[in-house]
């Protein structure tokens, strides 16, 4: 793509700057003044490429066949190294949670009493000497009938039960209860977990097969710290990383997201907050926050009054109470006299404190409103992203009718993706301040904000214009330019963000 | 699981409990009725707090016995006071819930029940009685159990 060359290009020319000053940042306010007017291309687009390289977070795709596959790899692996059968080896690394290099680590340390690994993982060791069963004819526990022993089974634990008991057992604990990897011993009392050897000689029926080894896989999944469902309805992917890392993944299935929470990629703002914005915009806490902001409570028993008229003069209307008191100071009534509509007593000192409760509330209601009603707008453009595609789509095809090669028309496509990643970077860069005490950093970054959001309401609305034949080359020209500025300016925020991470600017609120 | 397995399963525990009845415990034989449930009667242990006294034990037994337990409920006028059991007869016992085992009997329940009586230091209701019972289902079983004191 010839956009992707020029950017290339332009980054080659830097070399000066690495981090972020307050004067390099005044200096981009300027040129974006100029840039709106006429389409100079910033020549600097500064430090593009270095952000590119930064955000290479090595990870890959696996389908449900590749779990399996790497679940017998690992276990092959360790298998080389301790030489311990590989059902109980499974129990083992399920618990150290597939982490082989910690079970290795444990299983040298505990050297000579490595009988307390297995009994921390509830596995009895492979090298203790077995018991042996030797009556002929035992009664099953759970039955009570007396069957050959040829028909009783168990773990190395010596509970033994038939195997009609056993299959039963299994199946109420797979199909019922959902458990896989931590079925215990039908035993009283008895933690010995039950390997995949036994479920799979006893079990003949698909479907209990069939769920027992889904179970087993997202047990997998769950439990390496290395690997994460992509968390799209439907999708049956895994993500696979080297190391573990609040960074973006993203599935073969499109879906972009969160290595660490699974949320959709929310850069810059931290997995903690967003977790707390989210449950913030579920839940209620801001309908308290209206309701002080709005009714006042009565001074005597403390019911909640909203005032939709009428003088100030206020009578409680709960049944037991019938205090009169002054809607404006809160104070009683009497003292009043006549004045129904003036109140000179106003600043008595518990008035004063009430009103001051109440005025907070609404400024914080204020405040959510402000982040929340911003969060909202670009969410919703969001939205709207399939609907911008396919319309671009069209453009591109309109544009090609009118002499333009297939590639030259690309730029249309590139100037949505940028698009829709500004937006959901400014999205959460509400969500990011919102969490923040002022500091001149958080000036310096609102700026940065301001920037961003105003280039990416212009690239939208470029976007909105009709193309004609005497247009193309210039809108072509001024996409392009937008853009690029678009994608830098987003860089710089990010960059200025992740450097105040590292030097601990950002000041949070409690 | 056929219900003839279940069947002789609880016939079995019957005939135990009726042939050698460990101590406090007995079989109410007027119980036994066609449904797959039945009575017993426990005798708080002597030198306890509950010494002599007689309660009843209703057992319920599902389709699924014994891969899935019992529900076990205190029925009748005599109901134990004690910080495990709710005044509607439930009883909070891991054991009835979810550290249940196939290998377990009625007998095994009833010595637990009798145990937890004996261990008790003081007759009280469980500080949540009075909105549990309110709020509760018919079916113990169906109470999400917070094992939150072994100690009595």
């Amino acid at each position: 793509m010839d956009s992707d060359e020029d950017f290339d290009y332009y980054d080659a020319g830097d070399d000066e700057e690495d981090d972020l000053s307050l004067r390099d940042d005044a200096d981009d306010d300027d040129e974006d003044e100029g840039y709106l007017d006429d389409n100079i291309i910033v020549s600097e687009a500064p430090h593009g490429s270095e952000t590119k390289d930064e955000e290479v977070y090595p990870h890959e795709c696996l389908s449900a066949d590749r779990i399996v596959d790497l679940m017998v790899e690992i276990l092959k692996e360790v298998n080389d190294i301790v030489n311990i059968p590989p059902t109980t080896l499974r129990i083992l690394l399920a618990h150290f949670n597939w982490d082989k290099e910690l079970l290795l680590e444990k299983y040298y340390e505990y050297d000579g009493n490595q009988e307390r690994i297995f009994k921390e993982a509830h596995v009895v060791s492979p090298f203790k000497m077995k018991r042996s069963n030797k009556s002929r004819d035992v009664s099953c526990e759970i039955c009570c009938s007396s069957c050959s022993s040829s028909f009783m089974t168990g773990l190395d634990c010596g509970h033994m039960f038939c195997k009609g008991c056993w299959s039963q057992y299994l199946r109420t604990k797979i199909m019922d209860e959902g458990m896989s990897q931590t079925i215990p011993c039908p035993a009283f009392d008895c933690e010995i977990i039950v390997d995949d050897a036994i479920v799979m000689s006893l079990i003949s029926d698909k479907k209990v097969r069939l769920k027992y080894q889904h179970l087993m896989t997202n047990s997998f999944v769950e439990c390496n710290s290395l690997l994460k469902w992509c968390p799209s309805p439907d999708c049956h992917h895994v993500i696979k990383v080297e190391y573990r890392d609040r960074r973006a993944v993203k599935c073969d299935c499109g879906r972009e997201f969160c290595f660490e929470c699974s949320e959709s990629w929310h850069d810059p703002v931290l997995c903690v907050h967003l977790k707390k914005w989210l449950k913030k915009c579920d839940d209620d806490s801001e309908t308290s926050n209206w309701i002080s902001a709005n009714t006042k409570e009565c001074p005597k028993c403390q019911v909640t009054i909203e005032k939709d008229g009428g003088c100030n003069h206020v009578i409680c209307r709960s049944q037991t109470c019938k205090h009169e008191f002054c809607w404006v100071c809160l104070g009683p009534w009497d003292p009043h006299g006549a004045s129904w509509y003036n109140c000179n007593r106003y600043n008595a000192d518990d008035a004063k404190k009430a009103r001051d409760t109440q005025q907070r509330s609404r400024e914080m209601l204020q405040r959510y409103l402000f982040y929340c009603n911003r969060y909202m707008n670009h969410l919703q453009s969001l939205k709207f992203e399939h609907k911008l595609y396919a319309r671009v789509k069209r453009k591109m095809e309109e544009m090609q009718q009118l002499n333009m090669s297939w590639i030259e028309v690309q730029f249309l496509k590139k100037a949505v993706d940028v698009l829709c990643q500004c937006r959901q970077t400014l999205m959460y860069t509400y969500v990011f301040a919102f969490f923040l005490k002022r500091n001149n950093q958080l000036l310096l970054f609102e700026d940065n904000q301001a920037d961003l959001e105003k280039a990416t309401e212009t690239l939208s609305e470029y976007l909105e214009r009709d193309i004609t034949t005497a247009s193309i080359r210039d809108i072509k020209q001024k996409v392009q330019d937008k853009y690029r500025y678009c994608d830098s300016r987003r860089s710089v925020l990010l960059r200025h963000v992740h450097e105040g991470y590292d030097k601990e600017w950002w000041d949070y609120l409690d | 699981m056929s219900a003839h397995f279940v069947q002789k399963r609880i016939q079995k525990e019957i005939l135990t409990m009726r042939k050698s009845p460990p101590p406090g415990i007995r079989l109410c034989e007027d119980s036994l009725r066609s449904a797959p449930e039945f009575m017993v009667e426990l005798t708080g242990a002597t030198g306890t707090l509950y010494s002599e006294q007689i309660f009843k034990l209703l057992f319920k037994f599902g389709e699924r016995y014994p891969f899935e337990s019992p529900q076990v409920t205190f029925v009748g006028n005599c109901i134990p006071v004690h910080p495990h059991v709710y005044s509607n007869g439930h009883i909070c016992l891991s054991i009835l819930t979810e550290d249940w085992s196939p290998a377990l009997s009625t007998e095994a329940v009833c010595l637990s029940v009798i145990s937890m009586l004996s261990s008790c230091t003081e007759k009280k209701l469980p500080p949540d009685n009075a909105f549990y019972i309110r709020t509760c289902s018919k079916n113990p079983k169906d109470t999400k159990w917070w094992f939150h004191d072994d100690q009595v």
